[in-house]
């Protein structure tokens, strides 16, 4: 099943309260992902020159502090810490990729959830209203979010399974479906150098996206490609830096609802919860239409 | 479809356990005794409320309702406050589904019987394999509504999306704005005297006024696709 819940806010109100909203709507989808649950979060950019980094490791005692002294060491500069259960978002005075790389040389016991200017990505197994009290999500302020919560099909139930994927610099990807043709299309990816973590069929639609944005594809026209090369079925929600996306499959069998006020746009499987934001009886609400992207940019980041 | 508030039964979902609440309306079938009017309250978006209801009594949901909302239906009355989600009065028999709001995708799937009005929208495949129910949306209808739809009546006040009718037998589709496409086999057809009688007398069913009946357009199948073709195949 899967549920999918996206967030972007047009006001501050909104904004200051963005991961409370994001938990009351995860927590609507309890029931159609019971396995894992997360979500990412577009806030607080890192300086200029430097990159911001999510990683996850099992044992929420793990000394991040030494690891992020190594890239201080490394590039320079100070590495800011700052714990979220498992979780912890660094701020390092380096390139993006080359913060990556040093992370996966030196500690290959971590894991890279996002890595980018504003992303975060938060996840793990477990009930997602369990999840959205041990991450604290009620307390973080930001531009915009996605969330999902987990009934798997195609994998395992792992931290590494669970969506949000990310795709690259401040993008991340989930998804209610599967793929049938993932096998060969991580394959072909592997060719064009993208790299592969899990088993999952939707890692790769993410490193599908991956390979069109670096091949100079926009937002619209990587989501338009997916129609040629995903087989199987899938209602997306997408997370760039300054925005997100909905995009469903020519078929378009999995839900996805979308409403929008002058306050917020928001997405969901259900609509119960959208019902849970301020101003939702008002809503202008709507179903995407299939093989339709909708793409909102322009969060005030 | 006048409900005595005052007199109604009301059922708490936020305290009753689901379950209860449907087993308590299902226990109301080939009896007399037991409440005819109910009032369900925070129904919060849940899934199969008032599902395989068999007797002449009235529902009213307060809120959004989520996937098959009144499934099954025989003889009752239920009314949404709010939006219903997907399979809206699915394999309905008889009796009455009325949705405030917006109706989520397969509304009226393979219903046999009685009436289904949306006062929203409806999204895609309204009326998806319709057995002859009517379905009445005051809004307008998403991609693939009426696909397979073999008989029955479908009026949509608002526009189609695309592939309306795919492959349809013979349910009689009126749509007042603009279908976005038509599916395989589907023409649009003469609207006669018999077609304007029975829109009109759908729509005085379902209480909407104002409508010409002779603004809406009738579409139905060419019948070309019912014998086996050799150029057909692949």
């Amino acid at each position: 099943m899967c549920g999918i819940v996206g967030l972007f806010c047009k006001s501050d109100a909104i904004a200051d309260h963005l991961g409370d909203h994001l938990s009351r709507m995860l927590v609507q989808m309890n029931d159609r992902g019971p396995d894992s649950a997360g979500v990412a979060v577009y806030r607080d950019p890192a300086p200029a020159g430097s990159c911001k980094l999510t990683l996850q490791h099992e044992d929420p005692g793990y000394d991040f502090e030494t690891l992020a002294a190594g890239l201080a060491r490394a590039f320079g500069g100070e590495a800011d810490v700052t714990r979220r259960a498992t979780h912890a978002v660094l701020v390092v005075a380096a390139d993006a990729a080359d913060a990556q790389a040093y992370v996966r040389a030196h500690h290959p016991e971590v894991r890279v959830m996002s890595v980018g200017s504003v992303i975060e990505i938060y996840k793990e197994t477990g009930l997602p209203s369990a999840f959205a009290e041990r991450f604290s999500l009620g307390d973080i302020r930001g531009t915009h979010a996605l969330g999902h919560t987990r009934m798997a099909t195609e994998s395992r139930v792992t931290t590494l399974g669970s969506h949000p994927f990310s795709t690259g610099l401040d993008v991340c990807l989930v998804h209610n479906g599967s793929l049938s043709n993932h096998n060969d299309l991580r394959r072909k990816l592997r060719r064009e150098g993208i790299e592969f973590h899990t088993e999952n069929d939707t890692e790769v639609a993410a490193g599908y996206l991956t390979w069109r944005l670096r091949e100079g594809d926009s937002l619209h026209d990587a989501l338009m490609h997916c129609l040629d090369d995903l087989d199987g079925f899938y209602t997306f929600a997408i997370g760039t830096a300054d925005g997100f996306a909905v995009f469903r499959d020519p078929i378009a069998c999995k839900p996805a609802v979308m409403a929008e006020t002058d306050d917020w746009v928001a997405m969901s499987s259900e609509f119960r919860a959208i019902a849970v934001l301020p101003g939702a009886e008002n809503a202008r609400i709507w179903e995407p239409a299939p093989a339709t992207p909708y793409i909102w940019e322009g969060a005030r980041v | 479809m006048a409900v005595d508030i005052a007199a109604a039964e009301i059922v708490d979902l936020a305290r009753t356990p689901l379950r209860d609440l449907n087993q308590r309306l299902h226990d109301l079938a080939g009896t007399a005794d037991g409440p005819r009017s109910w009032r369900i309250v925070n129904p919060s978006g849940m899934h199969n409320i008032a599902c395989g209801l068999d007797a002449d009594v009235d529902v009213v949901i307060e809120g959004h309702a989520g996937y098959y909302c009144a499934g099954m239906n025989k003889l009752a009355r239920v009314r949404v406050t709010g939006n219903a989600g997907q399979g809206l009065a699915e394999n309905m028999m008889s009796g009455r589904v009325t949705v405030d709001g917006n109706a989520s995708q397969a509304a009226g799937a393979t219903a046999h019987g009685g009436l289904i009005h949306i006062r929203g929208d409806a999204s895609a495949r309204c009326g998806i394999s319709l057995k002859g129910a009517a379905i009445v949306v005051e809004g307008s209808v998403g991609h693939m509504s009426a696909f397979m739809a073999q008989t029955g009546v479908i009026i949509v006040l608002g526009d189609a999306g695309e592939a309306l009718g795919d492959s349809m037998y013979e349910t009689h589709i009126y749509v007042r704005g603009t279908a976005a496409g038509l599916g395989a086999d589907v023409v649009e057809k003469e609207l006669r005297d018999f077609h304007r009688g029975e829109v009109g007398g759908l729509l005085a069913d379902a209480g909407i006024t104002g409508v010409d009946v002779s603004d809406l357009r009738r579409y139905g199948s060419a019948r070309q696709l019912y014998n086996f073709k050799i150029d057909n195949t692949y």
